[in-house]
């Protein structure tokens, strides 16, 4: 495709976009431009419309009302497939890799260059087996191969929509890499992320949405985090707590105190004991320990054996060898029912996986109320209804698709995930990147509520990406490396520079104990 | 291929070949437990030649097609109720057409056929996509009409075919039973050119994940609607299989076998949820179940018992499957 001097025209011009569905507006009106040669970010609160206006612009969705002009010309798309020729291509939200097929005919399917996909692999340092089944591989990589397939479409515009939340932190400097090489070339990018850091890093302006309408354009200048926060919050939510920016160097948090005690306290009971974990293949003898009161964090690169990890404690799979013990008595799950009987729980990296799509959320959260040992009889509506109204009301979740989960926004579902537990109660809570695509606003709510858990005597095992997470909500955080615990560190001392390296496997050091 | 290997994709890098034996594990298995039954039949009973073979596929013949027609549904994530009548509409009207035809005759009007009982699965599948109304209630419906109307052109068994045609489909080529040539030539005309083509990968995607594959920019609804097409054009083949080995029409001919090319194509290792299989399996699974059904037949066993032992072979080969699938995931 050949490039002309760029017009005084932008790129990709929204105008009053809307969309409904029954009752529920997805998008009041949202209006939107992005420059040739700009990483533009699109930011909002769950649910604020960011995934509808995207599927609008890539023909996925036909909107109510609006329009859509690339450089100048108005656009309409019948179908997904018709966006790549007007030169849009989109990484959606949930992986659009079709699980029964291999790579190649992943490929094959929507007409994409696997010469240029696997360029663009390469240029992220990745390379895959084009045999291998897509079901087959795991999250991240499939986020790369959906990006690496857009790309290799070379639209004009390429929409990223929320492709970081699955990813570790050494793939999401990959992809800016190559998100900085294509801005260099002249052409753009719609970027959706829940982190502020990143939109700080990587864009030049951003659009903020708040309930289906934009609030604000801004150029990412060196203040705008506070800014941003303050229009995607709206001016009700925009208390001083909500302001204070997230990351390392935080300031003083309320937690400070909770975190301290336990750290002097190691005569809390211990909760989860894990002795020589071994999985062929992925874990080579993990031991752990958590008190009650404790969040003890899990930080790993990709693929280093956290997956089986959690899954061997949660009983979604059987360790080769090792010993698990929950309060002091052995625990050898065979399922999850298993491990949640004896209160161990787990908020799964895949809320698709863990959620019932077609039910309500009431239903959702009260799932795991069903699994009680010796429960006959009728379901107790009332005291089900009272549960499940807590746990949406502590989670503040947008209930306004709630008749079925699979129409509520991304983060939305994944609240659900989290909230069914708070209903059902527990001992340990296992949680596999809790905060995956959750806004800012509510993503502290869910480190006060780990907080607060511990703070009740729970235990929580906590894996998360996002490595600046770890100081904010962990009392102390080990580090993973080829299938071993490498390096067990307090939270205060564990920076991001310090945790990138340590998960990198650098400044390795036996475990103690 | 070139670069550091991928994440989490380290340390399991299996052999081409073998990953597809593991891949096709159930094929094999079904393949494998029809070769062993015949050789079984062939200790216990030496006499067998080449005649039991033929009469084995004469006898599959109808049900091989049938299964084939719903594995072309189920692979994109529908199921055909309508298949049995389909069938017999077939039959019907091809044995009321060739009744004074010659050889040459028949096979145009069965190609024609063929074409017109394409074209209403085509309909089926439109209907289907377009009305989203559930495929299972949407065959069912045009099973009754298919059925209706076969029995409203021949509410009495009538019609003939030529005896060319006839052995065309149920005698033998050489020394093959020209039965199985019918297989093969339609898997090789009629299933290979779409199953290697991109409308076959659409259709496979659109079994595995439908919203997934609509969010890739296939075509779902014409993806489906040509599965269906697919399974018309086979259901015309073996309404012609039940015209060639009874040489006449029968509007009831067709109608068992609706269920049991559902349990064909779940036998021969094609997901109900769709996007995973192939077609020799079910092929395999129906020549199984006829041999089954000869062999008790053959023992003496009650007819209408040995249906019953039809159904529980159908339920302990998947059962079996199914634990070790759960075994291998739980390793
Ligand atoms: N098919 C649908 N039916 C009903 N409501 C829907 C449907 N799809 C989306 N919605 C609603 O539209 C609103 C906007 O959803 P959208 O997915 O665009 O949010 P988002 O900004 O991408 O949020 P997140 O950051 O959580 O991904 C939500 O309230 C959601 O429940
Ligand atoms: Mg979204």
């Amino acid at each position: 495709m050949g490039r002309h001097p760029m017009p005084a025209v932008n790129l990709l011009e929204v105008r009053g976009v809307s969309k409904r569905y029954g009752a529920v507006v997805a998008l009041r009106s949202a209006s939107l431009t992005v420059a040739a040669g700009e990483v533009h970010a699109l930011l909002g609160a769950n649910g604020a419309g960011k995934s509808t206006l995207v599927k609008i612009l890539t023909g996925v969705i036909r909107p109510d009302a609006g329009t859509i002009e690339m450089s100048g010309r108005p656009v309409r798309f019948a179908s997904p497939a018709s966006a790549p020729r007007a030169g849009l291509a989109a990484v959606f939200q949930d992986p659009s890799l079709v699980p029964d097929l291999t790579v190649r005919q992943n490929l094959r399917l929507t007409g994409a260059d696997p010469a240029g996909v696997r360029r663009w692999l390469a240029a992220m340092d990745l390379g895959v087996d084009e045999d291998d089944l897509a079901g087959d591989l795991p999250l991240p990589l499939l986020r790369i191969l959906d990006l690496a397939r857009a790309l290799a479409r070379e639209p004009r515009l390429l929409i990223l929509d929320e492709i970081t939340a699955a990813l570790p932190a050494d793939l999401v400097e990959r992809v800016f890499h190559v998100i900085r090489r294509w801005r260099a070339q002249g052409r753009s990018v719609l970027f959706i992320s829940h982190r502020l850091v990143e939109v700080r890093t990587i864009c030049d302006r951003a659009t903020v949405l708040r309930d289906g309408a934009d609030v604000g354009t801004l150029v990412l200048a060196e203040r705008a985090e506070q800014q941003i926060v303050a229009l995607m919050l709206g001016p009700m939510a925009a208390s001083p707590e909500a302001l204070r920016p997230a990351g390392p160097g935080a300031g003083t948090r309320p937690d400070a105190a909770v975190r301290d005690r336990a750290g002097g306290a190691s005569a809390a009971p211990l909760l989860l004991e894990a002795r020589g974990l071994a999985v062929s293949g992925a874990l080579r003898g993990v031991s752990l320990s958590l008190r009650a009161g404790e969040i003890v964090g899990v930080a790993a690169l990709e693929g280093q054996g956290q997956d089986a990890l959690f899954d061997c404690l949660a009983g979604n799979r059987r360790a080769d060898a090792g010993e698990i013990r929950v309060a002091g008595r052995t625990l050898a799950p065979r399922t999850p029912y298993d491990a949640i009987r004896a209160g161990v729980v787990l908020v799964p990296a895949d809320r698709v996986h863990a959620l019932l799509p077609q039910r309500s959320v009431r239903e959702n959260i009260a799932l795991p109320l069903y699994n009680r040992a010796a429960r006959w009889g009728p379901i107790d509506l009332r005291d089900e209804g009272a549960r499940a109204g807590a746990a949406i009301a502590r989670l503040a979740i947008d209930t306004r698709a709630q008749r079925q989960v699979r129409r509520m926004s991304g983060g939305n579902q994944q609240k659900v995930v989290v909230a069914r537990w708070l209903a059902a109660g527990f001992r340990v809570m296992l949680c596999f990147d809790p905060t995956r695509g959750i806004d800012v606003g509510t993503k502290r709510q869910i480190h006060r509520l780990l907080r607060d858990l511990a703070a009740a005597g729970a235990a929580v095992l906590l894996f998360t990406s996002e490595l600046p997470e770890i100081p904010l909500v962990c009392d102390r955080v080990l580090a993973l490396y080829e299938g071993r615990v490498v390096r067990e560190l307090p939270a205060r001392a564990a920076d991001e520079a310090t945790l990138l390296r340590v998960v990198h496997g650098l400044a390795r050091e036996e475990p103690p104990g | 291929m070139t670069g550091p290997p991928a994440p989490g994709a380290a340390g399991r890098r299996p052999i081409a070949a073998l990953r597809a034996v593991r891949r096709s594990a159930w094929t094999v298995a079904i393949v494998g437990l029809l070769g062993a039954l015949l050789a079984v039949e062939k200790l216990v009973h030496p006499t067998l030649n080449v005649f039991d073979m033929q009469s084995l596929v004469d006898g599959a013949l109808p049900l091989c097609l049938a299964a084939m027609a719903q594995t072309a549904v189920v692979l994109s994530g529908g199921i055909d109720l309508s298949v049995g009548p389909m069938m017999s509409l077939v039959n019907v009207v091809s044995a009321l057409l060739m009744t004074h035809a010659t050889n040459g005759q028949a096979v145009l009007i069965a190609l024609g056929l063929m074409a017109v009982a394409a074209a209403a699965g085509a309909l089926t599948g439109a209907v289907i996509v377009a009305t989203g109304v559930p495929d299972i209630i949407v065959t069912l419906a045009t099973g009754f009409v298919w059925g209706g109307l076969a029995l409203h052109i021949m509410p009495i068994p009538g019609g003939a075919a030529p005896a060319g045609f006839a052995a065309l489909m149920t005698g033998e080529l050489g020394s093959v039973p020209s039965g199985l040539v019918v297989i093969l030539a339609a898997l090789a005309i009629l299933w290979e050119p779409v199953h290697r083509s991109p409308a076959g990968l659409a259709l496979y995607a659109v079994g595995s994940n439908r919203a997934a594959a609509y969010l890739s920019g296939v075509a779902v609804g014409r993806a489906r609607v040509t599965a269906y097409a697919m399974g018309g054009a086979f259901a015309a083949l073996g309404g012609f299989a039940l015209t060639a080995s009874t040489t006449n029409g029968n509007a009831a001919a067709g109608t068992s076998y609706t269920l049991t090319s559902v349990a064909a194509t779940v036998l021969g290792g094609v997901s109900l949820a769709g996007g995973r299989g192939g077609m020799i399996g079910p092929v395999a699974a129906a020549l199984l179940l006829t041999l089954i059904n000869t062999l008790l037949t053959f023992e003496g066993v009650d007819p209408n018992f040995s249906l019953v032992v039809q159904g529980a072979i159908v339920v302990l080969v998947v059962m079996v499957a199914g634990l070790v699938l759960v075994r291998r995931r739980g390793a």
